[in-house]
């Protein structure tokens, strides 16, 4: 391979963003001070345990709790009487209850709570809590969902067992796909998984006052589970407090209000005491809200060059018992397939339905990364077909920067190309892809993501972060914010960029973070918004900050307050450099003349040009995109894939620390190999005579295989900056778009290694050799789905696309054109 | 419930703890002791969360029982630091970003600081190897590998050897195609 050139960095004059610098609780992290929720201890804590429905769909007869009442150290037994308020992350969703009240709807559906003195007597005495069921069948997926509309698991939803369903077409597609000269129809699987977050949900209640209560819990939303105590205890919401503690891991488990953080918050309350619950791990499996399992059919019409007339996505999500993200994650589900590629015409069906499984929720990509995986594995077919480099294929038919989506998304900058000419050149494409030895195989595919949702979970016109600064007297600042670390380093970035506008040391800004009493809303640690939206408002506080001490300064030292500059911790002349005076110095001359200098910024998205129902989910500020080539070895006798090497690149706008954006983006890679070749969260049936129950198939760390340091092949990052004007110091997101790109350029890899088509994940070895023998009797050289279901839709909504001369509104809509 | 009392020597201190006779040493570090620094993550001797090292080795405390530390020389991840200064591995963790959300990162600590007590030079395959059983969910491990590499090599007494650029900045970007 011949050295390839390299890009020069451009050069900054920051002091610390874009430089890597040591995270800001990195210290604490390394010393084992860092307290997560289940380290908080407090005088007189009781704790509870669960008691879990030990049958997948029944109607619940009687709860007899005398006997777990009167067992050893027991304080107190809460049933679903105790909670009559239903609960859900989504307005639309109220479908959950703390403890049902009346049904059970999947293995492990919370049923009553028991708290006693020690986890150990908590622990026996749930084992003393007898609940007599009557049972109801059993759904157990997709088909059998839609198959048997009765009976239903919720009543609530859009018919039978369908909780969701939607129906929309940009455009003509079908003159669309009259003009293609080659159409693929493809049908494609993508399993389900979960976070598998190495910390165990924890949440520990402490009376407050005369009627208030603090909630600490590992939870991405502090903002919305405060919201929902508010609704469940029936309290007002100034009598609560939500503090989140920092997050071992969430990976979007732990962005949904839960069942067991309303129930220590009603026994804390009930007792007068601190209550804990810490679940144990097979619990973390049972509150999932992990990636649903999508069955796809994707037909697309492409035309000779390659460029792609129309497209025709139908999705269908197995949902789980509850509504949870499900509404967004249907909608998720067809989205983001335009934002990549130019499409002029595009129609997007998808479902979701409920099922007796644990809930299915918002994982790293959110709905995306399933019609992904059908994309980028059918352009690959395509290029195969056509004659043309699968990169050729995709760098000849890019979506350019600035433009409005088939489906009325504003895509700003893009560089998606630079991604892929970095990995194709990393990588040695040109001479290597189709060139490997037999059982060897490169494979290439790309992405998008969100770098924050244009709409909060709930209607509202308010800022979707906010920020406060605190200036004190001995050059401190204060930044006060709802954010909530759970890894990805917001607490950096927000400390970052306020020292970086003020000229401060990180060590100067000391955050107040996560704590509705003390931290002005920011709405949580979800949809990759973090960075961006609190960036902006950081930057806007502490700018706001900078003019009132740089007018001080300015009258004091009598130069225009334009010429200032902060930095290294003091303000001075930009042509006098020694004419100046400390950080402190600052602070003490604006509060003299101003009273307290406490500032504020807030962020609100710029709203989008889609106008149609539907037209919520998707719309972001800006765009994140990736790219990735993976490099594979398949055993043709055994069927197995060993990933030998990733390149990923990805476009992040610029970094705001680089070590911290490369650890996103190989986390990313991480999880998405794990999902290419190995996890899955599934279900089994008990044997008939051990009640026949549809259970998890392996509700443990070490059944449910992840990848471990052996499984990781070497990675080469790209980070790609292209600084964007929407975001902090230029920044996109980085958290989530790069695991996009991983599962179907392992699927293309296998299929440049063997020639066999693997159209769903886990790529497990005995999908390969299926393939390999089929491929031998002469059959399909391909594993996968061969049908996508019947299914009724409803009306579709007709939406002219920008190029048909559109308003973003759906023309047989008339709720949408009343709004317009 | 029958409860014990033993002399327990954690991170060179002894001190002497009364607990139930089931518990396992995670359960009397984190409860008895409110040494919280060691987490867990299953409890089961699945996931190496709980890593702390006993007479220098690496034990899973959520599979031994406290009962049996008499005498035993017990060390977590708060005995690490010398003071206030960090021990190598801890700074090249922070510096890093081999710490994401953190969680995991007591029980890697201890399982490397055995590694590198044994063998100052591991390569990178008896690193993999060594902290094969801690799971992260977070790094996707290469930043995690590059932490302890460069604690070794600092450990070794070449200091001021810094991690090469890519380390931090990730791969420098190649502009045009090798054709």
């Amino acid at each position: 391979m011949a050295e390839p050139q390299k890009r020069p960095r451009p050069s900054s004059h920051r002091r610390i963003v874009g430089r890597p610098f040591r995270r800001v609780d990195g210290n604490d992290k390394v010393t084992g001070r860092t307290l997560f929720a289940d380290d908080l201890d407090f005088p007189r804590m009781v704790f509870v345990r669960l008691v879990r429905a030990t049958v997948p769909h029944a109607a619940i007869l009687e709860v007899r709790t005398a006997a777990a009442m009167a067992a050893e150290g027991v304080v107190a037994v809460l049933t679903g009487e105790d909670f009559q308020v239903p609960f859900g992350i989504m307005p639309v969703s109220q479908d959950e209850h703390a403890l049902c009240p009346d049904r059970v709807r999947y293995v492990g559906d919370p049923v009553a709570a028991v708290a006693a003195v020690t986890e150990d007597q908590a622990a026996a005495a749930a084992d003393r809590v007898e609940v007599a069921y009557e049972p109801l069948r059993t759904v157990s997926g997709i088909e059998d969902a839609l198959g048997h509309p009765e009976p239903r698991i919720h009543d609530r939803g859009d018919g039978g067992n369908m909780h969701k369903r939607v129906s929309m077409r940009f455009g003509d597609t079908d003159a669309g796909f009259d003009e293609a000269q080659l159409v693929l129809d493809d049908v494609f699987f993508y399993e389900g998984s979960t976070h598998l977050p190495m910390e165990q949900h924890a949440t520990v209640a402490v009376p407050e006052g005369e009627d208030g209560i603090t909630v600490y819990s590992s939870t991405q939303t502090p903002h919305y589970l405060h919201r929902t105590l508010a609704k469940v205890l029936e309290l007002a919401p100034s009598r609560i407090r939500v503090v989140a503690t920092p997050n071992g891991g969430g990976f979007g488990g732990k962005s949904d209000p839960f069942n067991h953080e309303l129930v220590v918050a009603r026994m804390a309350l009930c007792l007068g005491r601190p209550v804990k619950i810490c679940l144990t791990r097979e619990e973390v499996f049972y509150c999932h809200r992990g990636r649903h399992p999508v069955l796809m059919s994707l037909r697309t019409g492409f035309r000779a060059d390659g460029s792609i007339a129309a497209q025709h996505l139908r999705t269908a999500l197995d949902g789980g018992a509850y509504g949870s993200y499900g509404v967004a994650s249907t909608y998720y589900t067809g989205a983001l397939q335009t934002t990549t590629y130019a499409l002029d015409t595009y129609r997007f069906d998808g479902v979701r339905v409920f099922t007796n499984k644990p809930p299915c929720g918002p994982k790293r990509g959110h709905g995306t990364p399933q019609p992904r995986f059908g994309l980028e594995i059918q352009l690959d077919k395509a290029a195969e077909r056509l004659g043309i480099d699968p990169a050729d294929l995709r760098l000849n038919n890019l979506l350019p920067a600035e433009t409005t989506t088939a489906n009325w998304l504003k895509i700003r900058t893009t560089g998606l190309r630079r991604c892929i000419e970095a990995v194709v050149a990393g990588c040695g494409w040109r001479s290597r892809y189709g060139r490997l030895p037999e059982g060897r195989g490169l494979g290439l595919a790309c992405g998008c993501y969100l770098t924050g949702a244009g709409l909060p979970i709930y209607w509202n016109h308010m800022p979707q972060s906010a920020v406060e600064l605190r200036l004190d007297r001995g050059g401190g600042v204060t930044a006060s914010c709802g954010e909530i670390e759970i890894g990805q380093g917001s607490d950096s970035v927000l400390a970052a960029v306020v020292a970086e506008v003020l000229g401060i040391g990180l060590g100067d800004v000391r955050l107040s973070v996560a704590d509705t009493a003390l931290t002005p809303v920011d709405l949580g640690s979800y949809s990759s918004r973090v960075t961006l939206m609190v960036g902006n408002a950081a930057i806007e506080a502490a700018q706001r900050a900078r003019t009132l001490l740089a007018d001080a300064v300015a009258a004091q030292l009598d130069v225009p307050s334009d010429d200032l500059v902060f930095a290294d911790g003091r303000v001075f002349g930009a042509a006098d450099v020694d004419r100046g005076v400390s950080f402190a110095e600052a602070v003490c001359v604006a509060e003299a003349r101003n009273g307290l200098i406490v500032t504020t910024g807030s962020y609100t998205p710029p709203r989008s040009p889609g106008r149609y129902r539907g037209a919520g989910v998707g719309p972001s500020p800006t765009y994140s995109f990736s790219a990735a080539v993976v490099e594979v070895a398949v055993d043709a006798r055994t069927g197995e894939t060993e990933t030998c090497h990733v390149w990923i690149a990805h476009d992040l706008g610029a970094a705001i620390n680089p070590v911290l954006a490369r650890g996103q983006i190989e986390g990313s890679v991480y999880m998405g190999l794990g999902e290419a070749l190995m996890e899955e969260q599934t279900f089994r049936r008990l044997p008939r005579h051990r009640s026949g129950a549809l259970v998890h198939k392996m509700p443990s760390m070490l059944e449910y295989k992840s990848p471990t340091f052996g499984d990781m092949p070497p990675v080469t990052t790209y980070l790609v900056e292209d600084p964007d004007p929407a975001g902090p110091y230029g920044a996109k997101e980085v958290g989530q778009g790069p695991l996009l790109p991983i599962p179907p350029a392992v699927a293309n890899a296998v299929f440049d290694a063997i020639g066999v088509r693997i159209d769903e994940v886990p790529i497990h070895p005995h999908k390969v050799l299926a393939a390999l023998e089929s491929r031998e009797r002469g059959g399909e050289a391909r594993f996968g789905p061969r049908q996508f279901p019947e299914v009724d839709f409803g009306e579709t909504l007709i939406v002219p696309t920008p190029a048909e001369g559109g308003d973003g509104a759906a023309i047989n809509d008339w709720r949408s054109r009343m709004r317009s | 419930m029958s409860e014990v009392v033993r002399r327990l020597e954690i991170n060179g201190e002894p001190r002497t703890v009364a607990f139930p006779v089931h518990h396992t040493l995670l359960e009397v570090l984190r409860e008895e002791c409110r040494l919280t620094g060691t987490k867990h993550g299953c409890e089961l001797g699945e996931c190496g969360t709980c890593t702390v090292l006993v007479d220098g080795r690496p034990v899973l405390s959520c599979l031994a029982l406290a009962a049996e530390m008499s005498g035993r020389s017990i060390e977590t991840v708060e005995g690490m630091a010398d003071g206030g200064r960090l021990h190598p591995l801890q700074a090249a963790f922070a510096d890093l970003g081999a710490a994401q959300c953190g969680y995991c990162t007591p029980g890697m600590l201890m399982a490397a600081k055995s590694l590198l007590a044994r063998d100052p030079a591991a390569s990178r395959a008896e690193i993999d190897d060594c902290l094969g059983g801690n799971l992260c969910r977070c790094t996707g491990y290469h930043l995690i590998v590059e932490a302890v590499e460069w604690a070794a090599r600092e450990l070794s007494g070449a200091a001021g050897a810094r991690p090469p650029r890519e380390v931090f900045y990730g791969a420098a970007e190649p502009v045009s195609d090798d054709g």
